[in-house]
């Protein structure tokens, strides 16, 4: 075991003389992830129900002859049937065309804020851990005050000024979702620095963006990737609450989040009308952690067999 | 290594499940002691929820519903609104009325007492209305303009007199009040059970300004008083034994859990936590109330009241400054889908502004004067729709928005009527929910094509829905601006001619409505509660107020 | 430490003052002012109430009179609660919201450690697999669908609570078992994968090559070093959790300070607004104080840099 798991620390050290090496390195260590995560069964299901979702989301609305927007008020909340897959909702909207426009919605808003959180969460959180000291201190109450401020303020300020739509939640979403990132990162990059492979890195003349994006970064991908599998969650959970206070997508337009919302007041006699949405959510955030999961262990070096 | 790493996690688990268990103890015996209270309700406690705190308590800063119903248990005014409709004696046990209608005088009842035992006096009626008139009151109160009805009323509250003698109120002795108006109103009788006209303990204010703000500051002179104040949790009042009428009053206590849930609301109203639900101290969501009504014929209840719902379009801004374009979408929407099928309340479709429930000369006006000022009609409405552009000059129309405050409701509503207009009329209007105090901005700012809205009645009288619409008018969010209707509207005010006032209202009316379409009526409001079958002598007044103090258990 | 104690409360004073005059620049620049409602109030009323309150001098004026008020410790009174004082109404809805938070975070962090312990001690086992299945359950379920569903099945089917209120002991339980399911997963699963990069470190094999017993092994190295991201988490985490959640409060009728923030906002409270979001920065700013103190307690290598900070 200690030999196969030889912490990459060294073999990076060794590496920084020449780039041809580490250009082969990092490839087969990507190869090499991707093997082991083909092995993980759990992983594997989780990405082909990701991908499934993913599908439907985009062909789902177009399987039957509904729009999301169009109201049959004979035909209101109507159980599943032939014609109905899902049934409808209260205006009588067909609830499969619905509960797939709203994955759709829902994917966007959920990967959308995550890559916003991850790109500004990792520099920012990169440069406080690694920066340390007062730049550190600085940075991190900066980050600090930013999450401090009243979120509703912010999203409700946003609403007015810019105009009322998915770029407007998604823009709010990711205004203060990415301190979360930053200080995860902090805390990693704070860990890993003091260690040998980094002060001999150091040693050896690497500069500070080196060490950072090709040590200590890569080594704290794991903790990474299991914030970002929880940040889409989150961002579509943040979009649900934003629905539940009435601050959400705008409707005919809806979220996954929305529809469980609006379904909530009378879901014990229209069933339907929630679990479908709230199934799908469930289903997503599912396949989503356990592909992190697998993910994190496939890429993480530490834990090979 | 494997047996050692298993022996520390059994000590670790063991360590923590002795915590947790400890914790877990803790709300264990907890759950042993519910499900006992909240049961057996044969006593005179009444329990009922209020979707938000009522702001104050002192009837001078009151303005909302939920303190309506507050201050209904707490105070008294000269008259208390009956359940026929007619106000009944209050604090007054008689009044006299001059013929001209002007000068009413009230005779105060000898055992009016405040909760501290001090009679009620004339004088304290006077200090109330002073101080709600007065521009010095801090703050000032926003209802001031109810006492406009009183000689020199608005004036002193302007500042441009200065000496409140000079306005229409008389203390002739301890019992004796004499109330002059500006105008003849015939409805004014009506408004002193309003919480605007209810008296103050004038000792009490004088010593403390801020008597409101607790519980045990309060002198109160209605049935109930307000024992317990717990911040956005509870409110409890208990009966008022030096109340004079105090041997009608059969409830003991009343109990109010501040919930801002409709859902939460119905299932506590279900598992027996609550006597009563819904409006309009709360709600019934709105997907249950055909089920509510099957599982609870006995107890459910939809009255019709004095409020219309409808659409403001803002008459200055194109394309919606053209009649013809405004008929168009009016007449392009099926109201009674939307009362079936959407609101489920009962509901009644809306073909004018005033609405049933309002008195007119001798019956209902709605029923003297029906509102069949415009009836429902995809093909005219498209023709008109097409005549409209022309006048304007469009080849298609603008892009058009319809604004509504943020709520599971006004959203399905907005959303029906969308898709009727695309539909009926093949226009595409995009629907927009905004924050309630960003949508209210805009609204009286102008900044809308089309916007929703929502008016009840403050006196039982159609002047209280048509004087809105007069040039200039606080309210007329639509910019309506038509001298020949600001004409019959000030002529109704002038006349002591009942029938003229109802004519030239009615007029109006059709003026506002059949000939403008200024707003788009959509319906005639319900207030829907559900009702425990043993709790009996609710009075729901004709604006849909509700008055707690004279209800029992059977 | 003292210096950097005092370092950090200093850091913690400017970062207040600086939350302080964003909140209330940005309140003002929202559209909307107290004195709002269905029916539009009359203009001089409204002149005069602007006046009463100070709403009708410069945002300026109105900024550096509120900063001096709040430096004397006078949060001012409610705009939309007639008379009630900012302080009191804090005050008095905190203290539910206290209350079921404090028990939520302690039912998180116990549950949620064993959980993660146990998945990252049993890797790969199907002990594993259950526990993690669990905690990606608590995460993947809004906290409103939760919420509804365990107050229908707990109390409107079985009975055996309150729908809704807060004055018995029982009522707090389905509250709190909403609000500490998240926290739970996410605790859970940090703790997992952090122990899991601890185990396999190679200070612990160094450890046990050099013959150290298990325990010692677990609670000096292991626990150590591996609790480390969940401090981080934590830390925040407790002041979110007692600073009241509006989905709970709201579903369980709960007259807490989430509810009453949201509120304010949409009162447009102006003082109610400012006064919270103080409070809420201060124990925020205390959680994220005493978290690192505790890293510099638990992770001996950050002392250094930390002096050096301060």
């Amino acid at each position: 075991m200690a030999a196969t798991g030889n912490p990459n620390p060294n073999k990076a050290t060794a590496d920084t003389a020449s780039d041809p090496t580490i250009q082969q390195k990092s490839v087969s260590l990507w190869q090499d992830a991707m093997y082991r995560l083909s092995r993980n069964p759990v992983a594997m299901i989780s990405l082909v129900i990701l991908v499934i979702i993913i599908l439907m989301a985009i062909i789902g609305p177009y399987m039957l002859p509904y729009n999301y927007y169009s109201n049959d008020l004979m035909n209101t909340n109507k159980a599943p049937s032939a014609e109905h897959w899902f049934g409808t909702d209260n205006l009588g909207r067909d609830m499969w065309v619905r509960t797939w426009m709203g994955a759709r919605i829902s994917l966007i808003v959920g990967f959308s804020a995550a890559l916003i959180d991850l790109v500004i969460g990792i520099i920012y959180g990169a440069v406080m851990g690694y920066k340390g000291g007062r730049v550190d201190e600085v940075m991190n109450k900066i980050s600090e005050i930013l999450y401090s401020i009243p979120y509703l303020l912010i999203v409700i300020l946003l609403l007015v000024v810019m105009e009322p739509g998915l770029p407007t939640i998604i823009f709010a979403l990711a205004v203060t979702g990415w301190v979360t990132m930053s200080w995860i990162v902090r805390g990693e990059i704070m860990q890993l620095k003091n260690r040998d492979f980094i002060l001999a890195a150091r040693s050896m003349g690497a500069s500070g963006s080196r060490q950072l994006f090709k040590h200590l970064l890569p080594n704290a991908l794991g903790p990474i990737i299991v914030t970002v599998t929880l940040s889409v969650p989150s961002a579509i959970f943040s979009e649900a609450f934003l629905s539940f206070l009435g601050l959400g997508v705008q409707a005919p337009v809806s979220s996954l989040g929305s529809m469980i919302n609006d379904a909530l007041q009378g879901w014990n006699l229209y069933p339907w009308r929630m679990w479908f949405p709230a199934g799908l959510i469930c289903l997503t955030m599912l396949a989503f952690n356990l592909l992190g999961d697998g993910l994190r262990d496939a890429l993480d070096p530490k834990l090979r067999k | 290594m494997k047996k050692k790493s298993w022996l520390v996690l059994m000590t670790l688990v063991l360590a923590f499940s002795t915590l947790l268990a400890a914790c877990g103890s803790g709300s264990e015996s907890g759950t042993g002691t519910s499900g006992q209270a909240g049961e057996g309700t044969a006593s005179q406690d009444l329990r009922i929820n209020m979707s938000a705190e009522p702001p104050t308590f002192d009837p001078a800063q009151a303005k909302d519903s939920q303190t309506n119903t507050a201050l209904k248990l707490m105070y008294e005014g000269l008259t208390r609104m009956g359940a026929d409709g007619n106000p009944a004696p209050g604090v007054a046990e008689k009044w006299d009325v001059s013929e001209d209608g002007l000068k009413y005088t009230f005779h105060l009842r000898d055992n009016a007492t405040w909760n501290n035992g001090e009679p009620v006096t004339a004088e304290d009626f006077a200090y109330a209305w002073e101080h709600v008139l007065s521009p010095d009151t801090a703050p000032a109160s926003e209802y001031a303009y109810q006492l406009y009805y009183l000689k020199n009323g608005e004036a002193f509250n302007t500042g441009k007199i200065k000496d409140f003698s000079q306005v229409g109120v008389k203390v002739v002795d301890e019992k004796t009040l004499e109330v002059t108006l500006e105008n003849p109103a015939p409805y004014w009788l009506g408004l002193t059970s309003f919480y605007t006209y209810y008296p103050v303990n004038k000792k009490n204010v004088e010593a403390n300004d801020k008597w409101a703000a607790k519980a045990d500051t309060m002198v109160t002179n209605g049935p109930f008083t307000l024992t317990t104040w717990t911040t956005g949790q509870q409110l409890a009042w208990t009966k008022n034994d030096k109340y004079w009428d105090k041997d009608n009053i059969k409830l003991n206590t009343i109990t109010a859990s501040l919930v801002n849930s409709g859902a939460t609301e119905y299932s506590s109203y279900q598992s027996g936590q609550l006597d009563y639900a819904g409006a309009p101290t709360g709600e019934i969501p709105t997907d249950q109330i055909p089920a509510a009504k099957q599982q609870f014929p006995d107890q459910f209840q939809a009255k019709g009241i004095a409020s219309t719902y409808y659409y403001e379009f803002n008459n200055k801004e194109k394309p919606f400054n053209n009649a013809k374009i405004r008929k168009a979408f009016a007449m392009s929407i099926n109201r009674q889908a939307i009362v079936d099928n959407v609101t489920l309340g009962g509901q009644i479709p809306a073909f004018g502004f005033v609405p049933p429930g309002i008195k007119g000369q001798t019956d209902e006006y709605r029923t003297e004067h029906k509102d069949s000022y415009f009836k429902e009609d995809a093909a005219q409405a498209k023709t008109l729709l097409a005549e409209g552009m022309k006048e304007e000059g469009y080849t298609t129309l603008p892009p058009i928005t319809l604004i509504y405050n943020s709520s599971e409701a006004h959203q399905k509503i907005a959303l029906a009527i969308a898709d009727m207009w695309k539909s009926n009329l093949g226009v595409d209007v995009k629907t927009e929910n905004q924050e309630w105090s960003v949508f209210l901005n805009n609204r009286q700012s102008g900044n809308f094509q089309v916007a929703r809205a929502g008016w009840t009645a403050d006196y039982n009288d159609p002047m209280t829905f048509m004087d809105m619409w007069v040039t200039g008018g606080g309210n007329n969010n639509a910019g309506y601006a038509n001298p020949a209707y600001d004409k019959l509207i000030a002529d109704a005010k002038a006349t002591q001619d009942a029938a003229k006032r109802m004519d030239d209202m009615s007029k109006a009316e059709k003026m506002l409505i059949e000939d403008d379409m200024t707003v788009m009526p959509i319906y005639y409001y319900t207030s829907i509660s559900l009702v425990k079958p043993n709790l009996k002598g609710i009075v729901v007044d004709f604006s849909g107020a509700i008055d707690f103090s004279k209800a029992y258990f059977e | 430490m003292v210096r950097y104690i005092a370092g950090k409360f200093l850091f913690m004073l400017v970062s207040l003052f600086i939350l302080v005059s964003l909140t209330f620049f940005l309140m003002k620049v929202i559209p909307g002012d107290p004195f709002m409602s269905e029916r539009a109030v009359q203009p001089q009323i409204k002149a005069r109430l602007m006046a009463q309150y100070g709403l009708d001098q410069p945002i300026p004026v109105q900024y550096v009179r509120y900063l001096g008020n709040v430096v004397q410790g006078d949060l001012g009174i409610s705009m939309k609660y007639q008379n009630q004082d900012v302080t009191g109404r804090i005050a008095q809805t905190f203290k539910p919201s206290l209350q079921i938070g404090i028990f939520a975070i302690i039912i998180s962090i116990i549950v949620g450690i064993v959980l993660g312990l146990i998945a990252a001690l049993y890797h790969r086992k199907l002990i594993d697999h259950v526990a993690m299945t669990l905690a990606i359950i608590g995460i993947a379920v809004p906290s409103f669908v939760l919420a509804t569903l365990i107050q229908y099945l707990f109390a409107l089917k079985l009975g055996w609570f309150n729908v809704m209120g807060f004055s018995k002991p029982s009522d707090f339980v389905l509250p709190v078992a909403a609000l500490a399911v998240q926290p739970i997963a996410f605790i859970a699963r940090l703790t997992r994968s952090s122990m899991l990069e601890v185990l396999n470190s190679e200070y612990i094999k160094t450890a046990k090559a050099k013959g150290l017993n298990g325990f010692t092994i677990m609670t000096r190295h292991v626990v150590r070093n591996g609790i480390l991201p969940v401090v981080t988490y934590v830390g925040p985490m407790t002041a979110n959790v007692i600073t009241g959640s509006v989905v709970i409060e709201q579903i369980f009728g709960i007259g807490g300070i989430g509810k009453v923030f949201v509120e304010s906002i949409t009162n447009r409270d102006y003082t109610m607004i400012m006064g919270v979001t103080i409070f809420y920065g201060v124990i925020l700013m205390l959680a994220r104080f005493i978290t690192d103190i505790l890293y510099v307690l638990i992770d001996p290598r950050i002392k250094l840099s930390g002096r050096k900070g301060a």
